[in-house]
């Protein structure tokens, strides 16, 4: 029993936490830039995809590299459409995450699938490196969390940097950006690049650590990320940062888990996507509601009494 | 200092919506200058602003500063030497970071990835201080938390922080209560004097544009229609400045938002 939830567990963690990478993405492009990125699915693919094609070609180190490359690349697109082309930002989303569904299937040769069973991943390499060790038997662990921890630093860092002040003033008051000579345009494209290189890590992560590559493994990314978006968020408060961010990779480890439950409780796996709709209208329809309840409660007594109530 | 020539701006052209904001507009304005300009609604103050600060691109004319030709410069670059302020207090300052933050993005200086070091703080806690609000003590708070007179104070500060080489103020007053609003109003009369800023400054309060700086202009159909500083401005009253509008309009400045006392 004891033995069932800590395996429960170590599932959930690993993979809350690779796909906490793609929380923290849309922490800085949502919570930070006020950009929903709706490239999202197609971007975790993307990083997905290019990550297996550089592993199978055998440069495991290389392919992280490359998988955040191009993440940052779609993100430059997605933000130089709704910064210079005029097109709305949920839209060029969407358009980036349509084209990039051809050219993901293009990536991965023609293919919807990829198998890596017999490749060496960042994952396989660290097996090696730390076979005998006491984080031996937590390989796949010690990876995830080295990852996550040194995105959770830079992320932090960067957010108090000049230029992370500047991408949060964008997303709170654009006019203000640019009466500091600081360029909206140009935090916008410097925030979707990075937002979006963490996302393609995470699909990049997803693929090595599960062997293989399938064209939707990110389909429905982007409610997940913001479903523990909001459930950290929920968690964690109104605090500094730093605060914050640990909050967004919690609340991505609390998804997983609480869905991990579920499937133990003989929930479908399909179900996964239509829990996190829910959660996701739960948690952004609830204090919408809690606000205007006062409203409510007062219409109904009006219409109750004489209307005057 | 500033010097916009022959500058024509008109909205929604060759349409029933049509309206000249802007018709040939000529004016100089000389270092240290404090100018209010005054004007119905729709006279073409705002567009004026607009214009200078690079909010659209004018439709012909030319536009100087500092012996810079900027008619072509993109708003963002111009912010480094034009500040400006809006009658919205919410519009100069991002609500969901601290006073602190908003504060080292207006000083502006040190590369993309500096942070903000304990020296820049004791310059924002010494700066913050002289706007006599308690807002030193207060610098970590979100500046969504301050009043809308607060706001506009930190907005003067933060346009001010690295003094421009010119000021707009664009009826930063109006939306305040009368109390918060005279002391934003001495608050701006301090920095500008400090700093000798050169400053255009849009009002309704008739008074208060004699009162103010050192030269009035009145705009009608983005036009100047009078043009006065000096002498003879010093024995203007607001009556006056109602017949110089009806002997060049045409028509009584009748006006709800213009405040005549």
């Amino acid at each position: 029993m004891l033995t069932t939830i800590l395996g429960l567990g170590a599932t959930a963690l690993e993979l809350g936490l690779i796909s906490s990478l793609t929380v923290l993405a849309l922490f800085l492009s949502y919570s930070m830039l006020n950009v929903c990125d709706l490239s999202t699915d197609g971007c975790f693919t993307l990083g997905a995809a290019v990550g297996a094609v550089v592993a199978i070609s055998g440069h495991p180190y290389l392919s992280i590299l490359a998988a955040m490359g191009v993440g940052m690349v779609s993100g430059c697109i997605t933000a130089l459409l709704q910064t210079k082309m005029g097109i709305d930002s949920l839209l060029s989303g969407i358009i980036v995450n349509t084209g990039l569904y051809s050219v993901n299937i293009a990536i991965m040769g023609g293919a919807s699938l990829l198998n890596m069973n017999r490749t060496e991943t960042v994952f396989t390499r660290a097996k090696t490196l730390l076979e005998g060790t006491f984080l031996g038997p937590q390989y796949r662990l010690v990876v995830v969390v080295l990852f996550v921890a040194a995105a959770l630093v830079l992320l932090t860092w960067f957010l108090k940097t000049r230029l992370g002040l500047a991408i949060r003033a964008t997303g709170n008051n654009p006019d203000m950006v640019r009466s500091s000579s600081i360029n909206p345009a140009f935090t916008t494209i410097v925030g979707l690049c990075l937002s979006n290189s963490l996302t393609a890590l995470s699909g990049c992560l997803l693929a090595q650590s599960q062997k293989s590559v399938n064209v939707t493994i990110g389909s429905g990314m982007v409610t997940i990320a913001l479903a523990s978006l909001l459930i950290g968020r929920a968690f964690m408060g109104k605090g500094s940062i730093g605060k914050r961010a640990v909050g967004a990779v919690l609340g991505a480890f609390v998804f997983r888990l609480v869905y991990t439950i579920a499937l133990r409780f003989n929930l479908p796996a399909y179900m996964l996507k239509l829990v996190s709709s829910v959660i996701v209208i739960i948690a952004i329809a609830g204090p919408y509601f809690k606000k205007r309840f006062p409203e409510f409660r007062r219409i109904r007594q009006a219409s109750k009494g004489d209307g005057n109530a | 200092m500033l010097e916009l020539i022959d500058v024509c701006k008109t909205f929604n052209a060759k349409s029933i919506f049509e309206k000249v904001a802007l018709s040939h507009f000529d004016l100089k304005v000389n270092d240290g200058d404090f100018i209010s300009i005054i004007g119905a609604n729709g006279a073409g103050k705002s567009t004026l602003f607009n214009a200078i600060c690079g909010t659209f691109l004018t439709d012909s004319g030319k536009i100087i500063l500092d012996g810079e030709d900027i008619t072509f410069k993109p708003e963002h670059k111009r912010a480094k030497t034009i500040g400006r302020l809006f009658q919205d207090p919410m519009r100069g300052s991002a609500p969901g970071m601290s006073i602190e933050e908003n504060l080292a993005l207006a000083a502006g200086h040190g590369g993309w990835l500096s942070k903000v070091s304990k020296a820049d703080k004791e310059v924002f806690r010494e700066r913050l201080s002289l706007l006599g609000m308690g807002l030193e003590d207060r610098m970590r708070q979100p500046v969504g938390l301050l009043s809308g007179g607060q706001r506009q104070a930190l907005t003067l500060l933060m346009s001010t922080f690295n003094p421009p080489r010119l000021l707009l103020l664009d009826e930063h007053t109006a939306a305040l209560d009368p109390s918060t609003s005279e002391k934003v109003l001495e608050l701006t009369k301090k920095i500008v004097e400090d700093n000798k800023l050169t400053c255009l400054m849009i009002t309704h309060n008739m008074q208060s544009a004699l009162d103010l700086g050192n030269r009035t202009v009145m705009m009608h159909m983005g036009k100047i229609i009078y043009d006065v500083e000096g002498e003879e401005r010093k024995g203007l009253k607001v009556a006056d400045l109602l017949d110089r509008f009806r002997e060049a309009a045409g028509r009584n400045l009748d006006n709800d938002r213009m405040m005549l006392v």
